[in-house]
């Protein structure tokens, strides 16, 4: 659980907006809501859209859910669980993300 | 098969194919065997629009036959086919390709022919006609030649023709015989009016003249002579003097005919055969020939529906109410503008400063409205019309129809809501107030979904105000809240968010959404929010507060790819780019293994770049003079052109110089869509500027402005918005065109469809872009000039600051590439691999 991966200094994440960082092999997508205190971290890879790409999507408040909006298809991956919006059947992994010190830690 | 009706139809114009679409829609077609018989070397198109064809509508564009109508319903047209004789004793019509068509039932929808006076001369060369296409080109043939014109006949139709030759470049003169202009439609007052508006747009206008003789001229091609003993000059005439029914085959064959010529029809549009109909403007009904269009579509259905015995609708009669712009004159006239009926008063009311005349007839109890003729506004036409239509009661003090209303007091208009369900809000398709509601009841939202419904307001466009009148009441009626709204976090249009961030000088999203929305925005607002930001104070779009904002392809100024990677766009500004130029967009393709192909937008797109590509590739670009394209903003893209005046044998101006010059001045204006441009070099159009957003076209007397063309999905040709402008004129024109659009059309609404559901439409356009009528154009230009003005090249600006840098690449905390960007090699340059391929990893190559 507690192996954290120290990815990059908190500023370099512009507020509301996402970047991915390489954790043991796998890419995560790290976004920074301006709306809320705290970083949420997922897959980067769109099923839907099959490429590597939702760091680079648009993050929007759904009926008060964060999601991040895929820059391909927009469909809509909920930050907390995963889940797609629009299709039961697909979701991304999550990843637990933390703040110390001004760096960004991830556990992958 | 052997046992159909045999159907022929004589002739294809309006009326008579609007008795083929009836029959289609009934579902009747098949149940006959239909031959129709075009005199024309085309089939049926639209003559109400007949004179837009010298504004660059094509025939195509008139038609009025949708795709495989002829093909699918299995009727059979024969074009350049005129029936000769028709013989009732067989039942067989003769043609004058010589065939013998046997026949059980005929439908003759033969026309009207215009009425040349027979003055000697009539026959010489240079005299024409204005009915038909053909005779269109023969205009503006002799046109080509000739240096003034002539309208003989100041009706309707003449001051159209008028008008054709004015916009041909011809000195024009309308020649009447009565002492007033369109004495059928207006009274003395209004024929005043009309005549002194139609000259002050450069149109000679002689009433009370009775031409004598036309012989050789001195200077010109004809001398007429008129009874007055004056002469006039003149290279063309065109005869516009009234209209005779075609009533050839029908006195031939000892058909009834009225008096003066017409087939006479009874209530079902049958001749004294029963199995010979008459329809249209050949036909004579209670001593009427009905020189309009929609009291022949009426006819159309009537007889479709007592052919097939299918219903039992009657021709009774028909308004002859008129609305028209003639000359950019608005003229109307309804039911009895004479004042004929016995004790009938009337008010009227003249403004010589607006140029504007409006008399209404009221009965002698005052309690009903008879008449109506308006010139110079006409806005009031819907209501009015209704209640002369529906014997409405007149309200207290009836001059409050047509007196301006003075602060304060509203006029005296009626609701939707006061008109009955039979009431026929456009006449062109005889639909009902009625059919409006149930159409809005069965889903209708938008006026566009009404239109498609009911058909309602599709042809002369007349009734659309009171359309969207009824339809809005009725959307009330139902409690239907029409939804408005952006999105969940915003309460309203995009209009008002662009209006409240205008006005309250908001700089950022983040105090827009704490003062007007709630929740924390989602891909719908943000990126409207960002382009309205932009459109309005033009900062940098990647700026902290922008930049969560910025949709996939502006955040890395690039449109995203399938796979991931990027395309790379340079801006070639009219589709002109120097062999240095070229070659180091070539280099940079080389050195990055990129894939480059021409786009429709005359420049060359690179694809296949990755994240940590970009700022390296554009550095060059910039370092080499290019900047962004802006092929991923919603805002100008091209200005494509054609080679123009510098090269070209047929060019009048330099559309390249223009076409840079406007791509330069536009570029970086960020709008609700995407906006093209096109300016051609002469009327051949080869840059085709008639389906771009902004099109223009050089003349030999200056630059004609389009607008609100569209490809894509919906394709739209433009609008002619003003002709023979100068170069400041046109740039002022646009200017105010794109802030307008700008201002007012919805979130990713093209040009085209935000002129489509404009109220007003072309005409309103035209009022508030070339005359100002909002008293808006200062403030649009000054707003254009302060985007002109702070315009940067984005690339430019981010290639300066290291820290929007960093974003470019992959991974935030590694150099490495993300693997599964891989591609292949066709025609020899990459494109992305499958999916397979990635996995099985067939021929993939290696990229630098
Ligand atoms: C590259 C290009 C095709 C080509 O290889 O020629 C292209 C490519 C794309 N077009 Fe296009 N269009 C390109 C010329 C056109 C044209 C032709 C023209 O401009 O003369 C049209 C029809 C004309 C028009 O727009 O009226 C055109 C009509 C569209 C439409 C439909 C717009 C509509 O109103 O119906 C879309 C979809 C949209 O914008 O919503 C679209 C969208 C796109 C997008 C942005 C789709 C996307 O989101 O990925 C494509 C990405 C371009 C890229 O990655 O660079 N593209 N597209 C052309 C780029 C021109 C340029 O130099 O900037
Ligand atoms: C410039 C112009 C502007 C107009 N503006 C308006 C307007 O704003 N509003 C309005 O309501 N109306 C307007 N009109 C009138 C409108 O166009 C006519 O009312 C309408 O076209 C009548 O339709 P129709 O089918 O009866 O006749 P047409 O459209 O004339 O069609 C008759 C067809 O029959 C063919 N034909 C004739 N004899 C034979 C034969 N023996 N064999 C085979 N074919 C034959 C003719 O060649 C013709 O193609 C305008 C007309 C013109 C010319
Ligand atoms: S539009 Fe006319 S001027 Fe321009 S290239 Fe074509 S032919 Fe030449
Ligand atoms: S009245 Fe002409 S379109 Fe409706």
């Amino acid at each position: 659980m507690s192996n954290w991966t120290d990815v990059c200094a908190l500023t370099d994440i512009d507020l509301d907006t996402g970047v991915c960082a390489l954790v043991n092999d796998q890419q995560v997508a790290i976004f920074r809501p301006a709306s809320s205190g705290s970083l949420y971290a997922v897959g980067n890879f769109d099923p839907i859209g099959e490429a590597n790409v939702l760091s680079r999507g648009l993050i929007s408040d759904i009926k008060g859910q964060l999601t991040v909006a895929s820059p391909l298809y927009k469909q809509h991956y909920v930050l907390e669980s995963g889940k797609c919006l629009e299709d039961d059947s697909v979701s991304i992994p999550t990843f637990e993300v933390k703040v110390e010190g001004q760096r960004v830690l991830v556990a992958a | 098969m052997s046992n159909q009706e045999k159907l022929i139809v004589v002739g294809n114009g309006m009326v008579g194919h609007k008795f083929l679409e009836s029959l289609v829609e009934m579902g009747q077609a098949q149940n006959y065997q239909i031959t129709v018989l075009c005199e024309e070397p085309r089939a049926a198109y639209d003559r109400v629009y007949l004179t837009s064809y010298f504004s660059g509508k094509t025939a195509e564009d008139l038609s009025l036959v949708s795709e495989g109508f002829f093909e699918t319903n299995n009727i059979e047209l024969k074009l350049n086919c005129q029936a000769t004789e028709l013989d009732r004793t067989n039942k067989i019509i003769t043609t004058n390709q010589g065939e013998k068509l046997s026949y059980d039932k005929v439908i003759l929808a033969t026309g009207s022919f215009p009425f040349v006076p027979p003055v000697p001369g009539h026959e010489r060369e240079n005299c024409l006609v204005y009915r038909t296409i053909e005779d269109l080109e023969a205009i503006k043939a002799s046109a080509q030649n000739g240096k003034v014109g002539v309208v003989v006949g100041g009706g309707l139709l003449g001051l159209e023709a008028a008008k054709a030759l004015h916009d041909l470049g011809l000195e024009t003169h309308v020649v009447e015989f009565a002492p007033r202009l369109m004495a059928v439609q207006v009274d003395d007052g209004g024929g005043a009016l009309l005549k002194s508006k139609i000259e002050e747009l450069g149109v000679k206008v002689h009433t009370s003249k009775n031409t004598q003789n036309i012989s050789d001229g001195d200077e010109c091609f004809h001398k007429m002579e008129f009874a007055d003993g004056e002469v006039l000059e003149t290279d063309v005439i065109l005869f516009s003097a009234g209209i005779r029914p075609q009533d050839a085959l029908a006195r031939s064959s000892e058909i009834e005919l009225g008096p003066r010529g017409g087939i006479q029809i009874n209530n079902h549009c049958q001749t004294s055969d029963p199995d010979v109909y008459a329809i249209g403007e050949c036909a004579l009904w209670g001593g009427m020939i009905y020189g309009l269009v929609a009291p022949g579509y009426n006819m159309a259905k009537v007889v479709a529906q007592h052919l097939t015995q299918s219903g039992e609708a009657l021709f009774e009669g028909a308004d002859m109410s008129t609305k028209l712009k003639l000359m950019g004159v608005d003229v109307a006239s309804i039911g009895d503008a004479h004042a004929r009926t016995e004790g009938s008063l009337s008010y009227s009311y003249t403004d010589e400063v607006n140029q504007v005349y409006k008399k209404i007839v009221v009965s002698a109890d005052k309690k009903s409205l008879l008449g109506v003729v308006m010139v110079g506004e006409a806005e009031d036409y819907g209501n009015l019309l209704q209640m002369v239509l529906n014997d409405m009661e007149l309200p207290e003090n009836p001059e409050g129809l047509i007196l301006p209303a003075l602060d304060g007091a509203a006029k005296p208009t009626l609701g939707a809501g006061a008109l009955p369900d039979t009431a026929v809000i456009c006449s062109c398709n005889d639909v009902s107030k009625g059919a409006i509601c149930c159409s809005v009841q069965d889903g209708a939202k938008t006026i566009g979904d009404v239109k498609s419904a009911t058909k309602a307001a599709t042809a002369c466009g007349g009734c659309t105000a009171l359309v969207t009148q009824v339809m809005n009441a009725e959307l009330t009626n139902l409690g239907v809240e029409v939804n408005t709204d952006l999105c969940e976090h915003f309460a309203y249009t995009r209009q008002d968010i662009y209006n409240i961030v205008r006005v309250e000088g908001i700089k950022t999203f983040s105090e827009l959404l704490e003062k007007h929305g709630k929740g924390h925005g989602c891909e719908i607002c943000k990126p409207a929010a960002a382009n309205i930001l932009a459109s309005c104070w033009n900062d940098y779009v990647l700026t902290d507060s922008n930049i969560g904002l910025q949709d996939t392809n502006d955040i890395y100024l690039g449109n995203m790819q399938k796979d991931g990677t990027y395309s790379v766009v340079p801006r070639m500004p009219g589709g002109e780019v120097t062999p240095e130029g070229l070659i180091l967009v070539g280099q940079i393709a080389k050195d990055y293994g990129l894939y480059t192909k021409l786009t429709g937008g005359q420049r060359v797109d690179l694809f296949g770049a990755q994240l940590h590509e970009l700022p390296e590739i554009w550095q060059r670009l910039v370092d080499g003079g290019f900047e962004t394209g802006h092929a991923y903003g919603k805002s100008l893209r091209t200005v494509k052109s054609c080679v123009g005046s510098t090269w070209c044998r047929y060019g009048v101006e330099d559309s390249v110089g223009l076409a840079i010059e406007l791509e330069n001045r536009y570029k970086g204006l960020r709008s609700p869509h995407k906006i093209k441009f096109a300016v051609s070099g002469c009327t051949r159009e080869c840059a085709e500027a008639q389906s771009k957003d902004v099109g223009v076209i050089a003349t030999e007397n200056g630059w004609n402005l389009y607008v609100c063309g569209n490809g894509g999905m919906k394709p739209r040709h433009t609008d002619l918005l003003a002709q023979d402008l100068d170069k400041e004129t046109l740039i002022k024109y646009i200017d105010r065109f794109l802030m307008f659009y700008v201002k007012t059309a919805d979130r990713l609404q093209r040009t085209s469809v935000w002129m489509d559901n404009l109220e007003g439409g072309l005409d309103y356009l035209k009022e508030v872009v070339l005359d100002d009528k909002l008293t808006i154009a200062a403030e649009l230009e000054e707003q254009m000039e302060a985007i002109v003005g702070t315009y940067q090249c984005e690339w430019k600006t981010t290639l300066e600051s290291p820290e929007k840098l960093k974003r470019f690449s992959h991974f935030i905390n590694s150099e490495k590439k993300d693997e599964a960007v891989q591609f292949v090699e066709v025609r020899d340059q990459i494109r992305p691999a499958t999916k397979e391929e990635r996995v099985n990893k067939e021929d993939l190559i290696a990229i630098g």
